[in-house]
């Protein structure tokens, strides 16, 4: 699917989110001088092309008291990574999971889990989990923990057309 | 964004409801509150209500579309690099000065200095890469995403 200057209007204005108002796509409609049809009409077509992946309410973990997370780092031979993959990013404590390149001989880790816990012996735990999901097909893992935030900015679009 | 957990008992039984139902999903129709509401056996008000109470006291980071930044025609790239501990200030400041890096980490590895490049276009990727190492006199190992399994983070409330 390609986004069009429109569909761009409407990313930028709800990229932060939502109003919390009865008719929340009419209000955006409003804003940018839409008919609440044609908001409705263009945000179905981006969920169903996937550059929407979900409207939804997203809980801050850390408030809920997830504030362990590593990421958890694995070996998988290249012909199960997929199979297994999916399974691995399917478990419920698990925020993202990516096939990637392995960078041999410092780094011969194919899949990345992030993992998110209560705590570090948590994350432990179900990094044991994982562990056993591979089984045989797993050569090698190890956990990076962050130690510090070096910087963090917001993934924003930047306004442009078309 | 909030860090740190709420204290006991600031949720309560309807709070948690709602922040387990509607991590899954949000109505595209005129009414989407009554909707979702109706699930919840509350009513539009209320549901409203109740969101923008979580929203003020840090238990939710974000209500509304989340959007595939690649499928919007961005291009991004996990990043990693081995830093000598003496160094690592200075590359960090280096590293960071480039607008294009969204987000940096220290982590417990070798490999102890973790970035993500968020570039309009993907070509941009390997000149940034590039500039970084040419700066800082380290290699940039690139990690792409090959395939990305996105399907199952819930948060239990």
């Amino acid at each position: 699917m390609s986004i069009d200057a429109t569909d761009r209007r409407i990313i930028s204005a709800t990229q932060g989110g939502l109003p919390l108002a009865p008719e929340p796509y009419a209000e955006v409609a409003r804003w940018l001088g839409l008919t609440e049809a044609e908001v409705l009409a263009r945000l179905t077509a981006m969920q169903a092309a996937g550059v929407i992946r979900r409207i939804a309410l997203a809980p801050n973990h850390y408030a809920l008291g997830l504030t362990a997370n590593g990421m958890s780092v694995w070996d998988v031979d290249d012909t199960q990574a997929e199979t297994l993959g999916a399974q691995v990013g399917a478990l419920s404590f698990v925020s993202h999971c990516y096939l990637r390149p392995r960078a041999l001989p410092d780094w011969p880790y194919n899949l990345f889990a992030m993992i998110h816990g209560h705590s570090r012996a948590e994350v432990e735990g179900l990094r044991g989990q994982i562990a056993a999901l591979l089984g045989p097909a797993c050569r090698g893992q190890d956990i990076l923990y962050s130690t510090r935030i070096l910087k963090k900015t917001g993934l924003r679009l930047t306004d442009r057309e078309g | 964004m909030r860090r740190t957990p709420l204290a006991t008992g600031a949720l309560d039984a309807t709070d948690r409801a709602i922040l387990n139902a509607l991590q899954t999903g949000f109505p595209l129709q005129p009414h989407p509150f009554a909707v979702a509401g109706a699930a919840l056996g509350l009513d539009e008000a209320t549901l409203i209500a109740r969101i923008a109470a979580l929203r003020d006291i840090g238990a939710i980071t974000r209500f509304g579309p989340f959007f595939d930044a690649e499928a919007m025609g961005g291009a991004f790239c996990l990043c990693a690099m081995a830093v000598p501990a003496d160094q690592f200030d200075r590359v960090a400041a280096l590293v960071n000065a480039h607008a294009e890096v969204a987000h940096n980490y220290e982590r417990s590895h070798a490999l102890n200095m973790w970035f993500v490049l968020a570039c309009e276009q993907p070509r941009d990727i390997a000149v940034v890469a590039q500039a970084i190492e040419a700066e800082t006199g380290l290699p940039v190992l690139l990690f792409p995403k090959q395939k990305e399994f996105f399907i199952g983070f819930r948060v239990q409330a």
